[in-house]
């Protein structure tokens, strides 16, 4: 047994880090949050160069070749750095979805422009709020058309091929469309965390593929994957909110002291470290899983993504309550986390989505185990 | 990264299984045994016999050195062999705390000659050990401790008293840590003994626990004399030592948090009603559930990230600390879940309540595994400072001799 990263996976690491701590520093989260650019297209070009859109696409349409462990390492420094770019959504969902369930026309038209970057992918599944079951889908497929509309779509204004689920027959499967064609309209939608963008899509008879290999149960296998890979970034994110916290309570003067010497501080940010490694024990263990293709992985993306979501949440409320006022102006990046660990807790689904699979999927393993 | 076996941990663990099938019935029921408690002649022998059977076959004591009877294997092994232990139905354990905390601290810090003579026993069960750390006025601020020991030509004398000393009452040995200088800092005054137990001048009286077990004693020193052959490490380090005691303590009861059993709540939420409709279908008892589950995983799995650590030849640090921290206080909230959703009949307790009693039981039992060991406020304040690197707190007793040190209000 061993259950840690290589050095070669740690060395990836450092590479990414490294990367990020030149071209994307905070500021550049916050240019795009003052600004009306929907992403950094500049990082998103430079990622590309560093092979990480690519990372687990095979050498022979363009990608890196890597494994899933390796875009584990690469999601966490996105994390880290609040990247402002269309990364979740392109690499952990639309890829999968076309390396999984697409033909091989499918792979070959799509994998290579969303490796090099020059295709956005993003996920259309979300009709209404508070929707997360694949059963409630109104969107329709008829004759190769689709029609429906999907809110919100994360980077659905800047991106340029949809993942969407809909209904054909009265089946729920999942569908390649080109955005650039006919019968949609698309509109930007005022975002919560507007360093990353979210729209709205509405389809009106736009042509669309099926994704052939994916089943009744692909969408369910999809968010487990997108929720594990999500959970490094949200760690990612955890950690360096931590990181930050920590430096400014040292640093932070009162009573003749620093604040982080009071135990109402020092005790909870005690927790919040046991909290994040509870979620990092999680997201390895669901890593493995994942990168194994274990039956265990259904479990695994639930723990993962329960406990990276709440990690990241209670990390930034802390961060923004131990500056002090100078955490709640716009002025300091406290937001830009606290903003971050929110936009991607809805992203998937939100913790209370997940808690409740996460019975489900133990209430039938124990089942299981009895019949047997 | 790879949860399986390598084949030679493999090899090891159908070795270890292949055993523990032949001396041991598997187990049918998880429901924990509290160990420690109401030690009867009977389970004493039990335990014992057990322990000498395991040795015997080279399953007792798994990373110790051969020359002492160990197995001379790695932490992993260790690990797998616990796995597959799990599954059987073994006796309580009287050598948790021998084998956990004091064997590790002889072999860290005694002589060769100390070595042979506590170690072999100690693998074969022949002789029981406890711990003689805190007092009624040194808990948390351990290093306060107050009772003494004096020269006088080769031994030394003791006189105080110490509390919440598990098993003494059937114990061979202590490991007994008291001040030998006053007159210095409180850290720099203390020293570190093994003690007869049987010696003269040694009373013990069993303390009574809110839920009725007497697990813990409280031991009384009066003019008990130990051989300065008994002194492990130099007079005065005394706390360097207690150190590498408490940190193996922290990991032999983190580990030990039986938080599988959390699972078991996705199985009592099935016999339950709330409003007339099943548990399971109730949204704030199965998000409550996943959020104990998601805990008690993720401590899992830490644990399984430290012997990867270990299996590394890295040295485990205060992050150690979080398994008790977090295990604790996961297992108490889940008690007390468990016992909201059986409504009215929470109020009863053992066999008036057999669906829960485990949860009652262990509702009981918590507040003392939150204070045993380092309490929760001391764990976070190690987590803080020695992981976070935080500023320490302000100790009013800092630099001052410990005979100067204030220990109550002041006189009026």
């Amino acid at each position: 047994m061993n259950f840690d990263f290589s050095d070669d996976q740690k060395l990836l690491q450092q590479t990414a880090r490294d990367y990020l701590a030149a071209h994307s520093p905070l500021s550049t989260c916050r240019e795009i949050l003052e600004s009306d650019a929907p992403y950094a297209a500049a990082l998103w070009k430079g990622a590309a160069e560093m092979g990480w859109q690519g990372a687990v696409i095979p050498e022979e349409f363009g990608g890196a070749g890597f494994g899933h462990l390796e875009l584990a390492m690469i999601a966490y420094e996105v994390g880290r750095a609040l990247a402002p770019i269309p990364f979740g959504p392109s690499v952990f969902v639309a890829t999968e979805a076309i390396l999984r369930h697409g033909s091989a026309a499918q792979k070959s038209a799509w994998l290579p422009k969303l490796a090099n970057g020059s295709a956005i992918g993003t996920f259309a599944f979300t009709e209404k709020p508070g929707q997360n079951a694949a059963e409630a889908i109104a969107a329709s497929v008829k004759d190769g058309k689709l029609s429906g509309v999907k809110l919100p779509v994360a980077d659905g204004d800047v991106a340029n091929l949809a993942v969407v689920a809909a209904k054909e027959n009265g089946e729920t499967g999942l569908y390649l469309v080109d955005l650039a064609g006919s019968g949609i309209e698309r509109k930007t939608l005022e975002s919560f965390d507007p360093s990353r963008s979210q729209a709205t899509i509405r389809f009106d008879g736009a042509r669309c593929e099926k994704l052939a290999g994916a089943d009744a149960n692909a969408i369910a296998r999809l968010l487990d994957r997108a929720a594990v890979l999500t959970a490094f970034e949200q760690i990612g994110g955890a950690d360096r909110a931590l990181e930050i916290t920590r430096a400014f309570i040292v640093g932070r003067y009162a009573f003749g002291k620093p604040i982080a010497a009071n135990q109402a501080i020092k005790h909870r940010m005690a927790d919040l470290w046991c909290e994040i490694e509870i979620a990092r024990s999680n997201a390895y263990y669901a890593a493995w899983a994942l990168a194994n293709e274990d039956a265990e992985l259904p479990v695994a993306a639930c723990l993962a993504r329960i406990a990276a979501a709440d990690a990241f949440e209670k990390t930034t409320i802390e961060m923004i309550e131990f500056h002090g006022g100078v955490g709640y102006t716009w002025e300091y990046d406290c937001h830009l986390f606290y903003r971050r660990a929110k936009q991607l807790a809805g992203l998937l689904g939100t913790p209370k989505y997940w808690k409740n699979l996460l019975i489900d999927r133990l209430s039938t393993k124990k089942g299981a185990a009895q019949a047997a | 990264m790879d949860f399986n076996d390598t084949p030679e941990e493999a090899a090891f663990r159908a070795e270890a299984r292949a055993w523990l099938e032949k001396n041991a019935r598997p187990r049918t029921s998880m429901t924990p045994t509290i160990s420690g408690e109401d030690l009867t002649a009977e389970i004493v022998k039990q335990s014992q016999a057990w322990q000498k059977k395991k040795a015997e076959s080279g399953w007792a004591c798994i990373t110790w050195p051969k020359e002492y009877g160990g197995r001379g294997a790695t932490p992993i092994q260790n690990a797998i062999w616990g796995q597959e232990q799990a599954n059987f139905e073994t006796p309580p354990d009287v050598f948790s705390i021998g084998i956990g905390m004091c064997g590790p601290t002889i072999l860290t810090h005694g002589t060769p000659e100390q070595k042979k003579r506590w170690i072999p026993k100690l693998i074969t069960g022949e002789e029981i050990w406890c711990q003689l750390f805190s007092e009624p006025s040194a808990g948390s601020d351990l290093a306060g401790l107050r009772t003494t020991a004096v020269k006088q030509g080769d031994e030394w004398v003791v006189n105080g008293q110490k509390i919440w000393t598990s098993g003494a009452q059937i114990c061979e040995w202590g490991i007994l840590v008291v001040r030998t200088d006053p007159a210095v800092a409180k850290h720099a005054g203390l020293t570190f003994f093994v003690v007869n137990m049987h010696s003269p001048g040694i009373e013990i009286r069993p303390i009574t626990q809110i839920n009725r077990g007497q697990g813990f004693n409280e031991v009384f020193f009066t003019d008990v004399r130990i051989p300065d052959d008994q002194r492990i490490s130099a007079v005065g380090n005394g706390w360097a030592v207690s150190i590498t005691t408490l940190m193996n303590e922290r990991m032999s009861i983190g580990s030990g948090m039986g938080v599988g059993a959390i699972e078991d709540l996705v199985g009592f939420m099935d016999g339950i009603e709330i409003d007339g409709r099943p548990a399971s279908e109730d949204r704030q008892v199965r998000e409550r559930i996943a959020e104990f589950v998601v805990k008690a995983r993720g401590l899992k799995y830490t644990s399984l990230r430290t012997l990867s650590a270990l299996s590394q030849g890295k040295t485990p640090g205060p992050e150690a600390s979080m398994s008790k921290l977090v295990g604790a206080v996961l297992q108490q909230h889940a008690a007390s879940f468990a016992m909201e959703m059986a409504g009215t009949s929470s109020a009863l307790r053992g066999e008036a309540a057999p669906a829960q009693a485990a949860w009652q039981e262990r509702y009981l039992s918590l507040p003392g595994l939150r204070i045993a060991g380092g309490t929760d406020e001391i764990l976070r304040n190690i987590i803080a400072e020695r992981v976070l690197g935080l500023p320490p707190d302000a100790r009013a007793d800092k630099g001052l001799a410990f005979k100067d040190v204030p220990t109550g209000p002041p006189k009026a």
